[in-house]
């Protein structure tokens, strides 16, 4: 680097540029804080979709499958899963009914005995994700 | 060595490449796993082994970041670390907590995990990269707070360096970042925005400078440039890093129920984000070019020189195939995320851990200044097995994540993700092919530090 180009306006571009992008990371931070009401579908965000949520983290789910796109990619996407099933029923006999030695030669989601109402739970918070507006993605419904 | 209180590294950098072979040899039944669904299952389910491979990466960097803090702390700083003592008691806690949260992941279901670790308390479990118990999480935070003090310490009674200066802000960064995630709402959409406090404003963030910082003291101590030139280049590289990536967290932001102008701010500031990692390739080379003396030590200067290529091609290049909005659409969590994730995990964090640990490890051992000749050749053979078949994997998983787009995402009759992944088996057994190669290359590193032991090292003619 040129000899003009010194280290102190290096410094300073270090800290004043590290400075300036923070403020404006907060800034648009705060903004989409405030104006996440309009797409995160919190007016159907209930105590049972909470507890699903739990059920999710409880599972270790996202080491298997996405959400939305983010988590594992050894399993389907699920942010869309309640619209690609068709419904809770569905969600929850799938779960329910996983074998407890896998299949030959396959992937297999594990059984995870979960009691009747954490499976209702579950299957609330994914109806409560895929009717989150996140910019029409996944693209199709495969996920 | 000019201070004895260096020696504390040893152990932080042992544990360091003991945890990445476990790392490794899980990653290798994931690999299997992919290919023959029900490998290992239902004792180790692939949740499981995923938790563990990705956990223990974390893990050992963090001892390599610590073990290289000590190591180098004391030497800018001019004087001894402020308590070895207290070094060695967070050690202990960092490991035995570190083995206790992966017997535990092992050992019972998740779940039975969360109920024994009292989760409900404070819910923090259950999040990708985040799946330690919350009393594990708290620990970390214990440990990294009494290591911070420590280096703090020596930094304020020492010398004070940019080298250090830049080190101790990535660290704190690293430790306040952290702090994100405690806060778990029950809102999805919320957790997961915070959830990227931590792990993009780590990785595209503070990291970065721990990165730029250890790079730096490698090629000051195996070039012998001038401190003021080396200086330079380190503000502007992590200048660079943060102007790009404080507000390239926005390309996480695209389809997680954030607005949609985050598509702007996060295509056009990520797609920026390679160039620091440019000017890390530039520099590096720049530096070695215009050495003013040759170091007997050549695998720490190739592992230098190979973090700043492999970064800028992992984290710069792959990142930015898939980092454009419209092109994130088709490839948002599928292959090509793995692919990216792999080589730039390996090019920024991985390599250079393994450059610090390469330069300190002779001294560490009470030599000069360098290995015997046979150490290094077997050294530098670990290198090449283990990069190139980093490219291959990564290559591999660029081949099945375009399939996995073209078939599921954009044909006109997109197919289910289970019958796009039978049609991609043949990506996945050449990755697990790349892979077993890089476990050999990592068994050929571990050989490195056992072969020519009694030999001389090797030494440059006055």
């Amino acid at each position: 680097m040129s000899q003009a180009f010194t280290k102190s306006m290096a410094r300073n571009i270090f800290y004043g540029g590290s400075m300036f992008f923070f403020l404006l990371l907060l800034v648009l931070t705060f903004d989409t804080v405030k104006s996440l009401p309009q797409t995160d579908n919190r007016e159907n965000l209930t105590e049972q979709v909470a507890k699903g949520k739990h059920v999710w983290e409880n599972n270790n789910c996202i080491g298997c499958h996405t959400l939305m796109g983010e988590g594992a990619y050894f399993a389907p996407e699920l942010g869309n899963a309640y619209k690609r099933m068709g419904s809770k029923e569905a969600i929850i006999a799938f779960i329910k009914f996983r074998p407890k030695n896998g299949i030959p030669g396959r992937r297999s989601m594990p059984q995870f005995n979960l009691t009747d109402d954490e499976l209702d739970a579950v299957a609330e918070f994914l109806k409560y994700v895929s009717e989150i507006n996140n910019q029409d993605w996944p693209p199709n419904i495969q996920g | 060595m000019k201070y004895t209180s260096q020696m504390v590294a040893k152990p932080y950098f042992i544990a360091a490449i003991g945890l990445f072979i476990g790392q490794i040899l899980f990653g290798v039944i994931m690999g299997m796993q992919y290919v023959v669904g029900d490998f290992l299952f239902p004792e180790i389910p692939f949740n499981v082994a995923r938790m563990v491979h990705t956990n223990l990466l974390i893990v050992w960097l963090l001892f390599g970041f610590m073990g290289a803090a000590y190591y180098m702390v004391p030497d800018e700083a001019e004087t001894e670390l402020h308590s070895p003592f207290l070094a060695k008691l967070m050690f202990w806690i960092f490991l035995v907590a570190g083995a206790l949260t992966i017997l535990g992941y092992l050992l019972v279901p998740y779940a039975t995990l969360a109920e024994i670790t009292m989760n409900d308390l404070l819910p923090t479990m259950g999040r990708e990269f985040l799946e330690q118990p919350t009393i594990t999480k708290i620990g970390i935070v214990i440990v990294a707070l009494a290591f911070l003090y420590n280096i703090g310490m020596t930094i304020l009674k020492g010398r004070k360096t940019v080298i250090n200066l830049v080190l101790l802000i990535g660290l704190v960064g690293l430790a306040v970042f952290f702090l994100f995630s405690f806060y778990n709402p029950d809102n999805i959409v919320l957790d997961k925005m915070f959830w990227w406090f931590v792990v993009h404003l780590w990785v595209e963030g503070v990291w970065e400078l721990i990165l730029g910082s250890l790079l730096a003291y490698v090629l000051i101590k195996t070039t012998g440039v001038d401190r003021e030139v080396i200086e330079k280049w380190l503000y502007v590289i992590i200048a660079m890093a943060l102007i790009t990536g404080l507000i390239g967290t926005g390309h996480h932001f695209f389809w997680i129920g954030t607005p949609g102008y985050w598509q702007w701010w996060g295509s056009i500031f990520s797609a920026l984000e390679p160039i620091p990692f440019f000017m890390m390739t530039i520099f590096a080379f720049n530096m070695v070019n215009k050495r003013r003396r040759q170091h007997p030590n050549k695998p720490a200067v190739l592992w230098a020189l190979g973090t700043a290529v492999m970064a800028f091609l992992g984290a710069g290049v792959w990142g930015f195939l898939h980092t454009l909005s419209f092109v994130n659409y088709y490839t948002h969590g599928t292959q090509i995320t793995a692919a990216h994730g792999h080589m730039a995990f390996y090019g920024a964090y991985v390599m250079i851990v393994l450059a610090i640990i390469s330069y300190a490890m002779p001294m560490l051992n009470g030599r000069k200044a360098a290995n015997s000749q046979l150490s290094q050749i077997v050294e530098m053979w670990s290198f090449w097995l283990m990069t190139i078949s980093m490219v291959f994997i990564t290559l591999f998983l660029t081949g099945a994540g375009i399939v996995q787009v073209y078939l599921q995402r954009m044909s006109d009759a997109p197919l289910p993700f289970m019958v796009v992944q039978d049609k991609i088996e043949l990506f996945y057994w050449l990755r697990e092919g790349a892979g077993i190669i890089f476990l050999i290359g990592l068994i050929v590193y571990v050989a490195s530090f056992f072969v020519g032991r009694d030999q001389p090292e090797v030494e440059l003619p006055k």
